[in-house]
């Protein structure tokens, strides 16, 4: 795909223009990477969190570093809160991030300190728009 | 080959982008730049070079005219002629870096028996292919373990009886950074234990050498049970010879194991090239700097090498990655692997029965003169001891010279207090009759 336009973007999700994106549920954010970015990527080899489950980070911040054959990308929090889970599978199996982006290759969940931060995400038309 | 452009290239070079001469490209450089002649002798002839360049090397005086005890991290081994043959065929010596797999195989293949080979050596999982040298690959294992805490952890503990120029390289590679050294006030005759006062939750990285700076050989496990209790990362940096007669120090549950390779084919060369030997457990592979060859296969199912794990190097991760360092020591690193393949493991452990058998000969003899005595003499150790004199080290060493024997290294020059003490170093190539010069020599000099 050559744009974001044309990749997949769930529209009950929200984004950001790093391409990270967050399914909010209550009080719980699931986050993960969008299906442009693992595209853009190419074949993921290795997933490293920089964030431990208790963690406490804000909107912006490193929470991990997805590898591929040819690049090294930085996933960053679209908000702030506390880590309360990280899916260990993505150690084993990287190659999910390629595979289900939004479903299996989920990266982790936080508890959000600051509901207000979530109006300032992108919702999935505004994210589909983003150029280059 | 070198083929340089003819002139005619150059002319239509010029006209494609639109410029008269050569000079006119130099035209925004002001004139006190370039207005002034080189001043440069007339070109030799390929005799008066040869001459001249010979006039030069014969002004050296070598380990083949001098008789050598010295060391401190840089050894007279021999070197087998099949070292030297190999390097010099014309693809080793002028194959550049195999960043094409398709056409640098042998490169390739080489580096990765090198990296199997260093492994095997060291007991460790994984090695990459080389640095420059022991010092810098230290150095390589502070940025690795300040990396590895991201940067929580700034304090690197460094054994006093680490080799003085590796520890001032780690302080060269630091500036700037917020990282701290400790360890350089321990007293020498402490042990290693010493140091575990000194490692907290803020401690990085535990380095110490193996046989340390001054050839003692010490058992390692409490300080690396230490170091890891307080879960910071443990570095032995090795001479590989040694290793031919001592325990591994993966054994000692090292997390990174380095090296000098100098010993291991490659001549003394006033100071370098030398080789630096780098290995880890695998579960620091990604954190790893420099070079990685890796085995695979090819679209055909054959076997084939490659650089692997591109996203560490810094030219991907950029200011992100652990080092800025994207080079090895190929030629070097071939040495090693040459010289390691011909001896094997036997004539490994053979090389390090002679330096040890000679060196604890040389030891026995020095020690039982009137005003000699070891340093250390509680402490095992492999090929290389510390002697007190009853003069100055430098003296001692000039009186030797005078007798065409390189003494041993001034240890007054790197360690205050000890300018009485000289490292001495006894290698396979110090004949037993070289030896009983040494002593008488000595002798004579407390006497004058």
């Amino acid at each position: 795909m050559s744009s974001r336009a044309d990749s997949n973007i769930p529209a009950d999700l929200k984004y950001t223009a790093n391409d990270e994106w967050a399914r909010i549920e209550g009080d719980v954010a699931t986050i993960g990477v969008t299906d442009y970015a693992q595209e853009q990527l190419s074949d993921i080899v290795f997933v490293e969190y920089v964030l431990d489950e208790g963690d406490k980070a804000s909107k912006g911040d490193a929470c991990a570093a997805v590898e591929s054959v040819k690049a090294a990308s930085d996933v960053y929090l679209p908000l702030s809160g506390e880590v309360i889970a990280i899916n260990e599978d993505l150690a084993d199996s990287p190659e999910l991030i390629n595979s289900d982006p939004y479903g299996e290759a989920w990266m982790l969940k936080i508890k959000i300190s600051d509901p207000s931060e979530i109006e300032e995400l992108l919702d999935a038309t505004e994210y589909g728009a983003l150029s280059d | 080959m070198f083929l340089p452009h003819t002139e005619a290239d150059r002319q239509a070079m010029l006209k494609t982008i639109g410029v008269e001469r050569m000079d006119d490209l130099f035209k925004d450089l002001p004139a006190c730049t370039t207005d002034h002649p080189l001043n440069l002798p007339a070109p030799f002839t390929e005799m008066e070079a040869l001459d001249e360049i010979a006039a030069t090397a014969d002004a050296n005086e070598t380990v083949r005219e001098l008789t050598s005890f010295l060391g401190a991290g840089a050894y007279n081994h021999y070197i087998p002629a099949a070292v030297d043959a190999i390097l010099r065929r014309g693809e080793f010596y002028t194959a550049y870096t195999p960043y094409q797999p398709e056409i640098s195989q042998g490169t390739l293949q080489a580096i990765f028996e090198f990296q199997s080979l260093m492994t095997a050596l060291t007991g460790m999982d994984v090695s990459n292919a080389s640095h420059y040298d022991g010092a810098t690959a230290v150095a390589e294992a502070v940025n690795m373990a300040f990396h590895n805490f991201r940067g929580k952890r700034k304090k690197m503990v460094l054994s006093p009886a680490l080799h003085p120029q590796y520890r001032e390289t780690v302080h060269t590679y630091i500036q700037g950074t917020e990282i701290e050294v400790l360890g350089g006030d321990i007293p020498l005759d402490a042990g290693p234990e010493a140091l575990i006062p000194l490692i907290d939750d803020q401690t990085a990285l535990v380095v110490v050498q193996y046989p340390d700076f001054f050839g003692r050989i010490y058992d390692y496990a409490a300080l690396g049970e230490a170091v890891h209790a307080a879960k910071a990362l443990f570095a032995i940096h090795i001479n590989p010879i040694a290793l031919g007669l001592l325990k591994p120090p993966a054994e000692f549950d090292a997390d990174i194991v380095t090296g000098e390779g100098q010993p291991l084919g490659i001549p003394l060369a006033f100071g370098g090239p030398y080789l630096g030997i780098f290995t880890a457990r695998q579960k620091y592979v990604r954190k790893m700097a420099g070079r990685i060859v890796g085995e695979t296969v090819d679209t055909r199912g054959q076997r084939g090498y490659v650089l692997t794990l591109s996203t560490r190097e810094q030219h991907i991760r950029r200011e992100k990655a652990t080092s800025n360092i994207c080079s090895n020591q190929g030629l070097m690193a071939l040495a090693a692997t040459v010289y390691l393949s011909l001896l094997g493991k036997s004539g490994l452990k053979r090389v390090a029965e002679l330096n040890y058998h000679k060196a604890h000969y040389a030891a026995e003899q020095i020690a039982a003169l009137p005003e000699f005595g070891l340093c250390f003499p509680q402490t095992p150790f492999f090929n290389e001891f510390a002697v007190r004199c009853p003069l100055p080290a430098a003296e001692i060493n000039a009186r030797l010279l005078e007798h065409d024997i390189l003494g041993g290294f001034d240890l007054g020059s790197a360690y205050p207090g000890m300018e009485n003490c000289l490292l001495i170093a006894v290698t396979e190539m110090n004949s037993r009759n070289e030896i009983d010069h040494l002593v008488e020599h000595l002798a004579e000099v407390s006497h004058a």
